[in-house]
């Protein structure tokens, strides 16, 4: 019998598969379970995103667009920058419609990374951006940021990893999986440190729209200096409750974009058009009803935030994204512990904080995409379950 | 207080401390700034939307164009009186256009209605003309779709 399994490449075998998928197949099975495990909304598209999808299908919009993108969504993409970052990009040579964050996060590190090089990530994040790194032959450097200061990663935080093979630092904020956010000040020591080191900074800022309260989204690349050295991604998955489309964006100078949509030309073509339709609609018409969600997200961040504090699980006020990072280490628990018990015993699904990072350990990821009466029942489950131990 | 009233428009039954919660205050706050947005009757009252149709219960809903001679010092307030005073007339607004009121009634058949309008609403002076129409299937109603088909469709995923 061929063992298929050793024909598969070794740098392929090295990736382990993401650890939120354990419980899900549990909680799958389960009736009456609430899951505040998914990272995405639970909103469908505004409908007016979606008509206009449907109305470019009728017109006949089926074909491949342009590599880069179609032009009236690359110039929708600049004119947001500028209107609300004063950055200047010009949407013939900066811009890469990519196939989601996902892709661009993908290509991006193909680009960069030279087999051997080093990418400093903070941790906790996104479960995808060791797995891309090494994927394109990096070598993903983790840095853990610290629970006292609310997972907010500093220059003090990343200078020890720092070696002469450090060629980029990625940072995804606000944040998936502790919903933490950076302050001016701290993305411009980041910054700091990023001119030198002479670093290429990767920015995923995916939940930029998602932030409450008084606090506003800094774009990294605005920063004095950094616009060309960023590679700024986003894309419409979260604001715009967008997951399925599959479609986002790489804002970066013009040699760097033009790499990456070498890898796009051969790998992607294009971002499908579609997508790209609804994309410029969101762009154009689209800002209301996100602020409308967004609003509606803030409602859930208060509730959860006071809930799980009732229920006597510490955690920090999470400032942007829809996930909140309770620290549960008073039940005694591991994570991982945590969360099956808490599903098996009360049908409530979320994500080890391990998940997300070594560092995370101690934590759980609760997700508050979803609705507010899934959220009060979640939270008098959660409460029940501490207080049972 | 735009937000209370946001969230109490939405769903007015959510308990005091969920809305505590949600907008930082505390209970006593809530129950408070409630009594007093009712005493101001910026509340005015609680309703519940109800799809009647599923109940099997029949009930008619008309929608009735009315002209009106405007009279003197009042204008049409005192005839829209008139007609608002009524139990069987739910709704009445005074509209721009080619007609003065929209009259909305609600009565247990078709001939009920027809009977309210021919003995008591067109017969109010100053009424000039009624044009009725039957309300045959509500889609929509403050907001909320009646039959919405769209639910949380969300799949088990791994990321
Ligand atoms: C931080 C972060 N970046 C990127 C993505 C992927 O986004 P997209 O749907 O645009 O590929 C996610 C999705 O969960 C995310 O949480």
């Amino acid at each position: 019998m061929t063992n298929w399994n050793d024909r598969i490449s070794p740098v392929v075998k090295s990736v382990p598969p993401s650890g939120i998928r354990k419980f899900f197949d549990i909680a799958s099975e389960m009736e009456d379970v609430i899951s505040l495990g998914v990272g995405e909304p639970d909103f469908v598209t505004p409908w007016s995103i979606r008509e206009s999808c449907v109305y470019g299908l009728e017109q006949g919009y089926t074909s491949y667009t342009a590599n880069r993108g179609l032009m009236e969504l690359r110039e929708e993409i600049c004119f947001m920058h500028k209107r609300r970052f004063d950055l200047d990009y010009d949407p013939k040579t900066d811009v890469l419609v990519t196939v989601g964050v996902s892709e661009a996060l993908d290509i991006a590190m193909r680009t960069i990374l030279s087999p051997g090089d080093e990418i400093l990530i903070p941790e906790p994040c996104y479960v995808s951006y060791k797995a891309c790194a090494t994927l394109a032959g990096g070598i993903p450097v983790p840095v853990p940021a610290k629970a006292e200061n609310d997972f907010r990663i500093t220059p003090d935080d990343l200078e020890p990893h720092v070696s002469p093979k450090t060629k980029a630092l990625l940072i995804g904020y606000p944040n998936n999986p502790t919903g933490a956010i950076l302050s001016k000040e701290d993305l411009e020591a980041i910054a700091r440190f990023a001119v030198k080191h002479d670093l290429i900074v990767i920015s995923d800022e995916i939940y930029g729209d998602l932030t409450y309260g008084d606090t506003k989204h800094v774009c990294f690349a605005g920063l004095p200096e950094m616009k060309d050295r960023t590679i700024l991604l986003n894309g419409f998955s979260k604001a715009y409750a967008m997951t399925g489309w599959r479609i986002g964006y790489a804002l970066s100078n013009p040699d760097i974009i033009a790499a990456m949509t070498k890898i796009h030309q051969y790998t992607m073509l294009c971002a499908p058009i579609t997508a790209q339709i609804a994309a410029v609609e969101a762009l154009r018409h689209g800002e209301k009803y996100m602020r409308k969600m967004v609003s509606e997200y803030d409602k859930r961040r208060r509730l959860i935030y006071d809930g799980l504090q009732k229920a006597g699980l510490k955690c920090f006020e999470p400032k942007g994204a829809f996930y909140i990072f309770p620290d549960i280490t008073s039940t005694g628990l591991s994570s991982e512990e945590f969360a099956e018990k808490i599903l098996m015993q009360e049908h409530v699904a979320l994500v080890p904080g391990n998940a997300f990072g070594e560092c995370g350990e101690g934590f759980v990821r609760c997700s508050y995409a979803t609705s507010i009466e899934q959220i009060s029942e979640a939270l008098a489950r959660i409460e029940h379950f501490v207080n049972h131990l | 207080m735009r937000e209370l009233l946001e969230l109490l428009k939405h769903d007015a039954r959510r308990p005091a401390k969920e809305l505590a919660s949600m907008l930082n205050i505390s209970e006593y706050e809530v129950e408070e700034k409630m009594a007093k947005l009712e005493k101001d009757k910026i509340i005015l009252s609680y309703n519940t939307l109800i799809n009647w149709d599923k109940t099997g219960e029949n009930t008619v809903t008309s929608i009735i164009e009315v002209n009106l001679t405007p009279q003197r010092e009042v204008g049409f307030d005192a005839i829209a009186e008139r007609i608002y005073r009524f139990d069987e007339v739910r709704t009445v607004y005074l509209m721009s256009g080619n007609f003065d009121l929209l009259v909305i009634i609600e009565g247990k058949s078709m001939q009920d209605v027809a009977n309210f309008v021919a003995t008591r609403l067109a017969t109010i002076e100053g009424v000039t003309q009624t044009r009725s129409h039957f309300l045959l299937k509500p889609y929509k109603k403050d907001g909320i779709i009646i039959e919405d088909k769209e639910k949380d469709r969300r799949l088990v995923m791994s990321i």
